[in-house]
């Protein structure tokens, strides 16, 4: 109890523990765990062979935070900015990391991209499928109804939302579109 | 090459992608052998993480073999069978200088509040991930190491993120003898943090989840005391009656963003994305851990705000202590426990894809069917 000095014994003793546990107790001693102490400095522990690495060729131009004093020496070149998507984001990089602001401009910029590369997918032979690309086709070979039904899951509570996350969009865009010719055709037959 | 390819949330794809060049003197291109999808993955696949790119190929835990090295490289060759750690670091800068990997200030251009991590957004760096059949590795004389040859491929796999996290977190808990460690999330890196516990001479390990089929490998596994909060009405007071009405002398978040156990913290954190990740087993931990306990956070949270209960936190005298695990300066003591025989990592292991079927591994794993713990991916053959 808490209301008096000492601590609650364990339900188990060290040696019962070290029985029944492989290993029990091997790390008890600090000096054994790598991160202890927290920071240890040792420079030439780690292979680098440089103090400050050799510059990565910038052969597009790259964003970079305003909280840096410069390109870092090594980035990644895995998507660079590009499109209606790329042009936000380059404003969301214009402020500093702890506004707000900038968080919430990269995330609509992430929405906007997948927007901009779905439609993108249409004009080329591999149109983005929202069936084969969620992999919900695992649901009929993955016991997708038996994992959930009588298993007390708390996130069976809000699945239902995903569909519509996944979908709505499309759903969406697509009455949009079908709206947008609607009006376009009784413009043409008033002519 | 062939490479999984994000298209916007909840949807991914394989395609033919270009292959990977040297952009560094010293980098390696190794070729991905076998990668596996990581719980923080579905944070991105989620659409969570702000600066996800469309176009963007994940994943931070690969294991393969190098393909070609850049003309600064010394301590690999190609052919080597490697396993990479999650983190990009440079070495040499004033925080890896001081062993803080996972803080490294010379990789990641988009932001200085995290260091760089392979295939996991802009935020981190914007590098290509291992879920594919080759990657581009920076800084190939610090980051890969050559794999024992007594080391199976999916044991190293588990060592580039989920177990030295897992050990990782244990440590940040400042576990002494006896202490009673209460994980949340039996997850693959609550499931080697509770191991872990083990190793550090916890008296009492106890695992919290809402999934029956991870809190029993929990038990079989990590040897622990479980129970579904879903079962119970109130996690907290049933953790401080089942401490004598102490709580626990430390805490372990190994949940992260998408949280469950609070329908409005959940919807407002991973669906709707206004907050960066949903605090609930954060919170559960600082109200069950003693007064003068340890938090340690191992999962992973997005850069915005999240309702954290700091005040609860402040008056009781927590420690909290968190980052992204320095997953190499963890590897020495692993192997010795896994040559010892005190842990045998891809026993957390349930499921193998195919890379063409990468979709699916996704989604089996989000949705957890099937009793999925740990997915894998086959990408190519030694």
């Amino acid at each position: 109890m808490p209301y008096t000095p000492n601590k609650p014994q364990p339900p188990e003793t060290p040696e019962q523990l070290r029985a029944r546990i492989p290993g029990w107790g091997v790390d008890l001693d600090p000096k054994d765990r790598p991160s202890v102490p927290r920071e240890r400095f040792d420079p030439g522990a780690t292979g680098a062979h440089w103090e400050f690495p050799e510059r990565q060729p910038e052969t597009v131009p790259r964003e970079r935070s305003v909280e840096h004093q410069f390109l870092t020496p090594v980035f990644g070149t895995s998507a660079p900015l590009k499109w209606c998507s790329g042009r936000i984001r380059r404003m969301a990089y214009r402020l500093g990391e702890d506004r707000a602001a900038r968080w919430l401009i990269l995330l609509g910029a992430d929405r906007v991209d997948a927007w901009e590369n779905h439609l993108a997918s249409f004009i080329t032979l591999r149109p983005d499928n929202p069936v084969t690309q969620t992999g919900v086709t695992s649901e009929f070979n993955h016991h997708g109804v038996s994992s959930r039904v009588g298993q007390q899951r708390a996130d069976v509570r809000h699945h239902w939302m995903d569909p519509i996350i996944v979908a709505g969009p499309w759903v969406v865009g697509a009455g949009a579109a079908i709206a947008l010719g609607l009006k376009a055709a009784a413009r043409f037959r008033n002519r | 090459m062939r490479a999984m390819v994000y298209r916007g949330p909840y949807k991914i794809r394989v395609e033919d992608k270009q292959m990977p060049s040297i952009e560094h003197s010293n980098d390696a291109i190794i070729r991905v052998t076998k990668a596996a999808v990581c719980g923080s993955d579905l944070h991105l696949y989620h659409g969570m993480m702000p600066d996800t790119r469309v176009g963007m190929t994940f994943g931070h835990e690969f294991v393969g073999v190098v393909h070609e090295v850049g003309a600064s490289v010394r301590s690999l060759k190609p052919g080597d069978r490697v396993m990479v750690p999650a983190n990009i670091y440079c070495g040499s800068c004033f925080y890896c200088a001081r062993g803080l990997y996972s803080n490294c200030h010379n990789v990641n251009a988009n932001a200085t509040a995290a260091g760089a991590l392979y295939g996991y957004s802009h935020t981190v760096g914007g590098y290509d991930g291992g879920q594919a059949e080759y990657v581009r590795v920076p800084f190939a004389d610090v980051g890969p190491s050559v794999i024992p040859e007594w080391l199976d491929d999916e044991d190293a796999l588990m060592m580039t993120d989920a177990l030295a996290t897992g050990y990782f977190g244990a440590q940040l808990g400042e576990i002494t003898e006896g202490d009673t460690v209460v994980v949340f999330g039996a997850g693959p890196v609550g499931l080697f943090a509770a191991k872990s516990a083990w190793f550090m001479g916890a008296g009492r390990v106890i695992v919290i989840d809402h999934l029956n089929y991870r809190l029993e490998k929990a038990r079989t596994f990590a040897h622990a005391e479980t129970y579904n909060f879903v079962e119970i009405d109130d996690i907290v007071v049933h953790l401080k009656r089942a401490t004598d009405y102490f709580g626990a002398d430390v805490a372990i978040d190994a949940v992260g963003a998408e949280a469950d156990g609070n329908v409005i913290q959940h919807v407002t954190a991973a669906k709707l994305k206004l907050q960066g990740g949903s605090p609930v087993a954060l919170n559960w931990a600082i109200d069950s851990v003693r007064k003068g306990g340890v938090i340690s956070v191992m999962g992973a949270y997005g850069p915005i705000y999240s309702a954290i209960k700091f005040g609860d936190a402040m008056n009781k005298g927590l420690t909290l202590r968190m980052n992204q695990a320095p997953m190499k300066r963890q590897w020495p003591r692993l192997l010795e426990h896994i040559k010892a025989g005190y842990l045998k990592p891809n026993e957390i292991v349930t499921h193998r894809f195919p890379l063409e079927d990468i979709a699916e591994a996704y989604h089996v794993f989000s949705a957890k069917l099937d009793g999925c713990i740990k997915p894998v991916i086959i990408v190519g053959d030694q």
